[in-house]
């Protein structure tokens, strides 16, 4: 939003002040110090309770030993220090599981990048009616909630009732068998259902790039593709960057798809990502401050990630 | 980009417009092929020969449905905690983005950066000391232990998207109010609200997507009490992963998808136009 209008506290409206005179009046001091935290409050108190709280708490479980007989309190909780930490990275498993994690987002990841911003090119190119077609095909799969869209997918993947089969000519090829091949399934669901805001948010970009911009560059003769890259993708580059740590964000903390589709993680644990493998060590396990140890570090990768679209932000100038 | 149409050439137009009829057709072909199964006779279901219509069209899985004990019970609870975490997260969200964009104090900075950063905190992983929280407040299987995590994890993404909006009302409209004489309650409630309506009711389709879809909370915290259960786990009663009755699953699908398609189309234009704000801004 580029309004230009410059927002002004409210507390300056009162008192119209040239901007730019020195700030005196206690009165006006003291209202700007306690308003705004009146309207923060409600908003402090819920996320203090129930966010900040509750990863206070996950860091604290991570560092003792806590099973079902101290939830029970059957057994006094012991401190463990970095034990639980220890413990997960001596565990093979726990790499295996974190290698996944990080190959299934980056997969995830990369396809819908490409499909969401090939699709919202193609849809610059076409008349009013297929792209109203496609743009409500996609709003549907973006409505569809992450788990009735789960369950339709293995459906249609079904070994002996499904269309997919059928139509390829597999027989009763199981897809959730295979580690590659229940891995590749998630990923076409999660695709389905990511592509689309990708789609719209990069089409609604690409509608807001001056056409005189994309006139000047066919009429120097340059191709489509040089359009995209030369042009195009330069002035799209801080909506690239929302939709590109989004998906990182999202597609890093799959969770539903994997746990509905290959029921809690596949044969042996093969399709387990960090979160569902947390919660299979707390909930499943009732190892609990194992789940947190894997809990707290999924946190710190993802405040990784945060960071670094942080200073994507500051860089191109993001006034907060 | 509305490039020069006589630019791109005819066969070249076709054909593009041609594979978005296709890809369309491919993306929601999902969608069909649940509301088609719901609709199949049991036998259409189970067959090894699934043909992409149906001739006999009934409704036996639907009453399956329905009939499953307390169905009632789980969609109502749904709603309930739904619409209370959209409402109360668009109230809330709305006084604390007036808060930071209205506003210049010291640690502002500090706490938007907090608020994006909240974004990212894999809410499955608090599910673990969350738990301890809602045991320790006496609230397991009560629908409190959905409505009070949801609103918290909808909040920092609704107070971020509305920013936006709330910065868009020119500050003369504030001015002009005060110098009629309203209380800065007044203005908020009377003036500032119903101008930022349109960009609350973008921002609530996330937390209402995120509320109505989650099941890993309505799996953990709602352990003995099944009457206090939502929807999604009256799904998975059908989805058992050996011997799935996807014609049960399928119906209880399209029953369950119905309310967040009508809701997403009825705010359609405004999403887009909240994300392009949110984008850009």
């Amino acid at each position: 939003m580029s309004a230009p209008v410059k927002s002004e506290p409210l507390g300056r409206a009162r008192v119209p002040v040239p901007s730019g005179a020195p700030r005196t009046s206690p009165r006006r001091v003291r209202r700007r110090s306690a308003g705004p935290w009146l309207y923060l409050a409600p908003a402090l108190v819920v996320l203090g309770g129930l966010l900040a709280y509750p990863i206070y708490q996950l860091g604290l479980i991570s560092l003792f030993h806590y099973t079902q007989a101290q939830v029970s309190g059957g057994e006094p909780t012991s401190f463990q220090g970095l034990g639980n930490y220890r413990r997960l990275f001596a565990d093979p498993q726990f790499w295996q599981v974190l290698s996944a994690t990080v190959v299934f987002a980056a997969a995830c990841v990369v396809s819908t990048l490409v499909v969401g911003c090939a699709l919202a090119v193609l849809l610059t190119r076409v008349r009013a009616l297929p792209r109203l077609a496609l743009m409500l095909a996609a709003l549907g799969a973006w409505a569809t909630p992450a788990i009735t869209g789960s369950t339709v997918w293995l459906f249609l993947f079904d070994p002996d009732f499904g269309p997919v089969n059928r139509v390829l000519g597999l027989g009763d090829h199981s897809w959730t068998y295979g580690r590659f091949s229940a891995f590749f399934l998630v990923l076409l669901e999660v695709v389905w259902c990511s592509f689309p805001f990708v789609m719209v948010t990069v089409y609604a970009g690409i509608r807001a790039v001056p056409s005189e911009v994309l006139e000047a560059a066919a009429l120097d003769g340059a191709s489509q593709w040089r359009i995209w890259r030369s042009v195009l993708a330069p002035m799209l580059r801080p909506i690239l960057v929302v939709v590109t740590i989004q998906s990182v964000i999202w597609d890093f903390k799959v969770f539903t798809q994997i746990y509905v589709m290959t029921n809690g993680g596949g044969i042996a644990g093969q399709n387990l990502v960090l979160n569902v493998y947390a919660y299979q060590q707390a909930f499943a396990s009732s190892q609990y401050s194992l789940g947190a140890a894997i809990g707290v570090v999924m946190l710190l990768i993802l405040l990784a990630v945060t960071l670094v679209y942080l200073r994507l932000l500051r860089r191109q100038g993001e006034e907060l | 980009m509305n490039l020069p149409r006589a630019r791109v050439r005819r066969p070249w137009r076709l054909a593009a417009e041609a594979s978005a009829l296709v890809i369309a057709a491919v993306v929601a072909f999902p969608l069909y092929w649940m509301v088609l199964g719901a609709f199949k006779p049991a036998g259409e279901i189970e067959s090894t020969e699934p043909r992409p219509w149906t001739l006999s069209p009934t409704l036996d899985s639907f009453r399956r449905v329905f009939g499953q004990q307390e169905f009632g019970r789980y969609f109502l609870n749904s709603v309930v905690v739904a619409v209370a975490v959209v409402i109360a997260s668009a109230l809330i969200a709305f006084l604390a983005a007036t808060a930071v964009t209205r506003f210049r104090f010291r640690m502002r900075t500090t706490l938007l950066i907090m608020f994006l950063v909240a974004q990212m905190v894999p809410v499955e992983a608090l599910t673990i000391p969350l738990f301890f929280v809602m045991r320790d407040l006496g609230q397991l299987n009560t629908l409190w232990s959905l409505i009070l995590p949801h609103i918290a994890f909808s909040l920092p993404f609704a107070i971020w998207m509305l920013r936006g909006f709330v910065k868009a009302v020119p500050t003369a409209l504030e001015e002009a109010a005060c110098i009629d004489g309203a209380s800065r309650a007044r203005f908020l409630w009377q003036i500032l609200f119903p101008l930022v309506l349109p960009g609350l009711v973008a921002t609530s389709v996330f937390s209402f997507i995120s509320t109505w879809n989650d099941f890993l909370f309505a799996k953990s915290f709602i352990i003995s009490d099944i009457s206090q259960s939502t929807l999604p786990m009256a799904l998975l009663v059908f989805y058992k992963p050996d011997e799935p009755d996807w014609g049960g699953v399928m119906a209880a699908s399209t029953v369950m998808t119905i309310p967040v398609l009508v809701f997403f189309v009825l705010v359609q234009r405004r999403l887009v136009s909240g994300l392009g704000g949110a984008v850009k801004d």
